[in-house]
């Protein structure tokens, strides 16, 4: 493989593209609602029709809007010379929503001037205008099972270019300048991350693709995995470059069928072209990537639990350090970044690092891909430049509360993070800003809650869930938990007094000081979140203690005004 | 104490290994085990093989697994144990996953099983005494864009209410398939 073979492909795939393209989401989400028939159906339509020379129907991933789906879109080729890449505007044509495999043929006869009734998604609206795709630029536009698709829209380039033109150190002064930070939930500076691995001595080193996704309520990694496979090996290779490895892993959870079948497929095809193996490019590099299928279990998205769980052990946590970027799988220097991280590092190549850093906020570079869902109107993936405020999102793109609702709270970052109320929606979202709220920016799950929401029984979700995927290793987390969930069911069964709610705090602080991982040291956020905001929900449920007041050692009455500040 | 422990499985090898010389399953996992070599870093990648050939990892599986891994029995079964995917008990003919991820959870979830647990008699986690009907929770499958969604038998189905899981049920539960 050298360029010309990719320009080569390129231009095949530019040259036999038909007079319309109709894509057709075949992603997870549309999928349940019968993408598959849909597709099916329409190209059955445009065979009856004799129209198989002029359209394409093409199974694309993600088209964003998820609660309308299936979701269609057509797309009118673009003539002008100047076209070198895959249209892309998503203002291109009309996208059809909620598509049955009944509305196949009326679909199929407004290319030929017909008219129809189907129900259209509006392009212009907020929801797509406002978004700013970097990491989700292929996502339902390219066929995610196609390599020659993800070439022509420029990909494996950066990889060529990384190979052929820059230096190790390159790479890392591109990823350290343009300010990317993980994405994984702590935002650790990428570049720096990067620097650790490649500058620790090691003849093996790995890369690994953390895609466990364990935030119960996002589902970002998932869209882009099935959406663009390729960017995430292309992203990962680049790092085996810059850091000196020569083999990846990506662990994916298994509840993701669709985006294993994908990634194989994906895998297998680069490895085919010469994009994965040995001597890429005709350069000395090599690189492999192999896939490890997680087995539902939240802790091993933590990265010493995900290296144990890599080697087929129990995916329990250990202390840190030692970091991962000096022992880490095996005992070799490991890298370790999130799916989006990788899915950014190709166009960061591309477009150069001044480029991505003149995204975002001073702190926060870039865009942020979020799984905006519950009690929203429009449900799906969005993607924003760093720093756009919270009511932007939720109001203005994601339409509100449906029926007329209203927004109470808005969670992030799953059960790591906390709620952030409706009176603080204009705080920009980066890292910054959402750490002092209280919540964290996490992988990008956004749950949208209204009046209806009970704020206790949110914090008891969380902390069931926490309860469960404890591990069990250390006795903060695996004690705690069960004892702050006991606390929380009593107090929503209205058996619990303020001596209860006392005890709920100060546990709160011990299993967050002393627990041994990120699971425990986050468990509690999502309790103290919601007694920051919501405190007098937790008030509203608490019985007269039986005992009487509280005595202090004088065996006096302590003052019972406290309850009044509650 | 070890001793006896010890001593029932080196009783019971012999058994599973002839038993397995006769079921074309067991062959199949060892070509799976012998196309990662025996690795004992592939245990995983095994267990997930088994249970999808088997539908469940029962004990003398799991010893087989050790045994032609060479790791302790405790080791198999302390990873499968481990991880929420495998299960170590059969399940039933048909089966249900509510997802109880977050977004399912605030569009309701919670009355969707607390339905299908009164219409089933069965708690989450358990399969009915006809072994019909398996009812199992899951920490999001990914669709919260369609929430609430419910797993029928590989089939995610999305936006459900409590009556639309009971009737969705109601072909399961009866006398027929
Ligand atoms: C309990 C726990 C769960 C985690 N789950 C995930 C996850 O699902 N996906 C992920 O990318 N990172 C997860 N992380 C963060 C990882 O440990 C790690 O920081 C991250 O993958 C690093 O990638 P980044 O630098 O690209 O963000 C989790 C951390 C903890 C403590
Ligand atoms: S929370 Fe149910 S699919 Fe994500």
């Amino acid at each position: 493989m050298i360029i010309d073979d990719l320009t080569e492909i390129t231009e095949k795939e530019l040259a036999s593209r038909k007079k319309f393209t109709i894509r057709c989401c075949v992603a997870a989400g549309c999928v349940s609602s019968n993408s598959v028939g849909v597709k099916e159906a329409l190209e059955r339509a445009v065979r009856d029709a004799g129209l198989e020379d002029q359209v394409e129907v093409r199974g694309v991933g993600c088209m964003k809007l998820c609660c309308q789906g299936p979701l269609v879109q057509v797309d009118e080729r673009n003539e002008s010379p100047g076209a070198t890449v895959e249209i892309r505007s998503v203002d291109t044509g009309p996208l059809y929503q909620k598509v049955t495999p009944e509305d196949a043929s009326a679909l199929i006869g407004t290319l030929q001037g017909g008219s129809s009734n189907l129900s259209q998604a509006d392009p212009k609206h907020p929801f797509f205008a406002e978004q700013l795709p970097i990491v989700l630029a292929n996502s339902g536009v390219i066929d995610p099972d196609r390599i020659e698709s993800y070439i022509a829209a420029e990909g494996y380039q950066a990889l060529h270019d990384v190979l052929r033109e820059l230096t190790p150190k390159d790479v890392l002064d591109s990823v350290l300048q343009s300010g990317l930070r993980g994405r994984g939930g702590a935002g650790y500076p990428t570049g720096l991350k990067w620097g650790t691995v490649a500058k620790t001595p090691g003849t093996q080193k790995y890369v690994i693709c953390n895609a466990d996704e364990g935030d119960p309520g996002a589902f970002m990694d998932r869209s882009v995995l099935e959406s663009d496979p390729h960017s995430v090996l292309e992203g990962m290779a680049i790092a085996g470059y810059a850091v000196g490895a020569s083999q990846g892993f990506i662990y994916v959870r298994a509840e993701y069928p669709l985006a294993i079948t994908r990634l194989q497929t994906a895998i297998k095809q680069a490895k085919q072209l010469g994009l994965l193996g040995s001597g890429i490019f005709e350069s000395p590099f090599n690189f492999n990537i192999d896939l490890r299928i997680g087995a539902g279990a939240f802790v091993c998205g933590e990265e010493t639990a995900l290296m144990a769980s890599v080697e087929g052990k129990r995916g329990t946590p250990r202390p840190r350090p030692p970091f991962p970027a000096e022992s880490g799988l095996y005992g070799c220097p490991t890298l370790i970044n999130n799916v989006e991280t990788f899915a950014n590092i190709a166009p960061i190549i591309r477009k150069g690092a001044e480029w991505f850093s003149g995204i975002g906020t001073e702190k926060s570079k870039g865009t942020k891909v979020f799984a905006l869902a519950g009690k929203i109107t429009n449900t799906g993936l969005i993607e924003v430049p760093m720093g756009t405020p919270l009511r932007k999102i939720v109001e203005l793109m994601g339409g509100g509360a449906p029926d007329g609702g209203q927004i109470k709270a808005v969670q992030t970052g799953g059960p790591s993070g906390g709620c952030i109320p409706a009176d603080a929606l204009d705080t920009p979202v980066d890292y910054e800003s959402l750490t002092q709220l209280g919540s964290i920016m996490g992988s990008g799950g956004m749950i949208v809650m209204d009046e209806t929401t009970r704020m206790v029984d949110v914090a008891r979700f969380f902390m069931e869930f926490c309860m469960d995927e404890s591990c069990g290793k250390c006795i903060p987390c695996r004690a705690g938990t069960v004892q702050m969930h006991e606390i929380l069911t009593r107090i929503l069964n209205r058996k619990a007094t303020r001596r209860d709610l006392e005890k709920l705090e100060e546990l709160c602080d011990m299993v967050r000081h002393t627990s041994l991982c990120g699971l425990g040291q986050t468990a509690p956020n999502p309790v103290i979140s919601t007694l920051r905001y919501f405190r007098n929900e937790y008030s509203e449920l608490l019985v007269e203690d039986a005992y009487g007041p509280r005595r202090n050692g004088n065996g006096q009455c302590a003052q019972p005004t406290a309850d009044s500040t509650l | 104490m070890i001793a006896t422990l010890s001593s029932k499985k080196q009783n019971r090898l012999p058994r599973i290994l002839e038993h397995a010389s006769g079921d074309k399953r067991f062959k199949i996992l060892e070509a799976h085990m012998k196309k990662h070599q025996y690795n004992q870093d592939a245990l995983i990648e095994v267990l997930h093989k088994a249970q999808e050939l088997f539908g469940f990892l029962e004990d003398d599986l799991l010893l087989f697994i050790a045994c032609k891994l060479k790791l302790p029995a405790s080791r198999v079964y302390g990873v499968a144990t481990f991880y929420h995917f495998f299960t170590l008990k059969p399940k039933g003919q048909h089966t249900c996953v509510v997802c109880m991820g977050t977004a399912c959870y605030v569009k309701g979830a919670d009355r969707v099983l607390a339905a299908l647990e009164e219409k089933t008699g069965i708690k989450a986690g358990e399969t009915t005494a006809d072994n019909q009907v398996s009812l199992l929770t899951a920490r999001c499958i990914g669709a919260c864009g369609i929430a609430p969604a419910v797993v029928y038998d590989g089939v995610v189905t999305p936006r459900q209410t409590a009556e639309k899981a009971v009737e969705q049920l109601k072909g399961w539960t009866g006398h027929d398939h």
